[in-house]
């Protein structure tokens, strides 16, 4: 029971990590409608951009947050200066032109800093505590209570303010919303900035724990995007609950089904994935798009 | 007094030229109606002054120069486009469609009062204030539209075949209802419109376009029931 109930709470804190990741991509799916395969790649940069602030010397909150806020630019200019141009355009183009930015945002990570791996420090303590007699690290629960309040904090911003709505609206019809007056270029930077400056809390968290390499977000990406189809596109509470199953299903097969063990371990949410999508196209949590003629 | 002018007005889709010189003009309060066949540049004359297509000749609002503005820039300037297929932000809810069409009011109890009053202009909007747009009715949606439109409390309402896909007892209702916020507002309209007698019922005066030209224009009691309008129509 208590190795049930520390695999359960370990799942849950690498979920979150891939709920990071993938809050994250629905943010820029919801503004553009595209899928930003950079993402990971930029959550890597980030997490560097935090670490160099730690070799200098600066705590390593001070320095997640202003990696935070230099990321929040990063993605904003990307929009800007990079994706703007094939944003009207097809949509398979801009998708290319994301999977040729995640190339290359690892190539100038390897460039900076080279592929050996870098230790991380962690933000939480390393301690562990006792919970219905299982030894549950701190970190793992902090993680997962970051990941929490980060979500709130989105779905407050999302439904509440004002920010929030001109969002939703030029996520939903852009032309339509600048009839309005809305600035939608603005509000598309802002989107990617939200999105760059949620990965890059996701690739701080998760860099202690897989030590920082320019490929560390890989496979966290493709979980990522498991989660996002998983949880159906548009909805975020659905995005993190698929990526908490994610997290909790796989370390749980790894020990219990003894042919998956870890080798076989990323298999899980695609079989996952393929069950559920089967018995609900639209995803667990998201809308059927019905367009109206 | 004059609120919009176009003169010459040309406009492009890449290197397909669909405007080749249309001239209007909308007086402050005014209600103009832009007739005419498919493909004869109804919708692009609006689009050109919204700012969604390029354009060449001259725009002016309010004295301004707009021509090759920003479709934001322009609407800041006091000018709503209900575009052609309505344009509401389907996975919205109502109320926050038409707190969409507020996005560049601060006057909060300005709004409140305009929003109590657009569900007194469109009743059927209040039963349905928290569904999504997607979910209502198409005249829902027309009255949604042209409700966001408002919110904006424009000088001048760009209105894009209001009557289009709807039974003809709804267009008429929604006509009814822009007649009545025309009456109470004094905005200004500019009107497209497929079906001329129900834009006739609105309009002051209206121009007739054949292929991105204007070749006749006049009050609405001098054209009804012309030669050239059942002409324009029939594209003969």
């Amino acid at each position: 029971m208590d190795t049930f109930i520390q695999l359960v709470v370990d799942g849950l804190s690498t979920g979150s990590i891939y709920a990071a990741l993938a809050l994250a991509i629905v943010l820029v799916n919801q503004a553009t409608g595209l899928i930003n395969f950079a993402q990971g790649a930029m959550a890597v940069l980030s997490a560097y951009i935090a670490y160099a602030f730690t070799q200098a010397g600066l705590p390593v909150l001070l320095s997640i947050l202003l990696a935070v806020v230099i990321s929040f630019v990063m993605g904003a200019v990307v929009e800007r200066f990079l994706m703007r141009r094939f944003e009207r355009g097809d949509p398979d183009t801009a998708v290319v032109v994301t999977i040729g930015l995640l190339t290359l945002i690892t190539g100038i990570a390897a460039w900076l800093w080279g592929y050996n791996n870098r230790q991380f420090p962690s933000l939480f303590p390393l301690s562990s505590v006792e919970i219905l007699g299982a030894v549950v690290s701190v970190r793992s629960i902090a993680t997962t209570l970051t990941i929490v309040a980060i979500m709130i904090v989105l779905q407050l911003l999302f439904l509440r303010t004002k920010l929030g709505l001109a969002l939703r609206a030029v996520a939903d019809n852009p032309s339509s919303a600048a009839f309005s007056g809305l600035p939608v270029g603005r509000l598309l930077m802002v989107g990617w900035g939200l999105a760059a400056g949620l990965g890059a809390i996701a690739g701080s968290l998760v860099a202690p724990q897989l030590t920082l390499t320019p490929g560390m977000m890989d496979t966290a990406l493709v979980y990522a995007l498991a989660a996002v189809i998983l949880g159906g596109l548009s909805s975020p509470l659905g995005t993190v609950v698929a990526a908490w199953m994610i997290g909790i299903l796989e370390n749980l097969a790894a020990v219990y089904v003894p042919f998956i063990g870890h080798d076989l371990k990323i298999a899980v949410p695609f079989i996952l994935i393929f069950v559920i999508l089967v018995v609900r196209p639209q995803g667990l949590f998201g809308r059927k798009v019905v367009v109206r003629v | 007094m004059t609120l919009l002018e176009l003169t010459d007005v040309t406009a492009s889709y890449g290197p397909v030229r669909v405007l080749e010189g249309v001239s209007l003009s909308v007086p402050e309060g005014g209600a103009v109606g832009i007739l005419g066949a498919n493909g004869a540049g109804k919708t692009t004359t609006l689009r050109a002054i919204s700012g969604t297509v390029r354009t060449g000749g001259r725009i002016t609002f309010d004295g301004r120069n707009i021509r090759g503005s920003r479709p934001d820039k322009v609407a800041s300037l006091g000018i709503a486009h209900v575009p052609e297929g309505r344009g509401t932000l389907a996975q919205l809810s109502v109320r926050e469609n038409l707190r969409v069409g507020a996005y560049l009011r601060k006057d909060r109890k300005a709004i409140a009062t305009d929003l109590d009053y657009c569900l007194d202009l469109f009743p059927q909007l209040k039963d349905r204030i928290n569904s999504r747009a997607a979910a209502l009715s198409g005249g829902e949606q027309q009255m949604l539209a042209v409700g966001r439109a408002f919110m904006a409390k424009p000088r001048l309402l760009l209105l894009d075949e209001a009557s289009l896909g709807l039974a003809p007892s709804t267009a008429k209702a929604v006509y009814a209802a822009i007649r009545r916020l025309r009456q109470e507002s004094g905005i200004a309209m500019l009107v497209v419109e497929q079906n001329a007698n129900l834009a006739f019922t609105l309009v002051d005066t209206a121009t007739v376009l054949e292929t991105g030209r204007n070749v006749l224009t006049g009050s609405a009691d001098e054209l009804k029931g012309m030669d050239e309008i059942r002409r324009a129509y029939l594209g003969g």
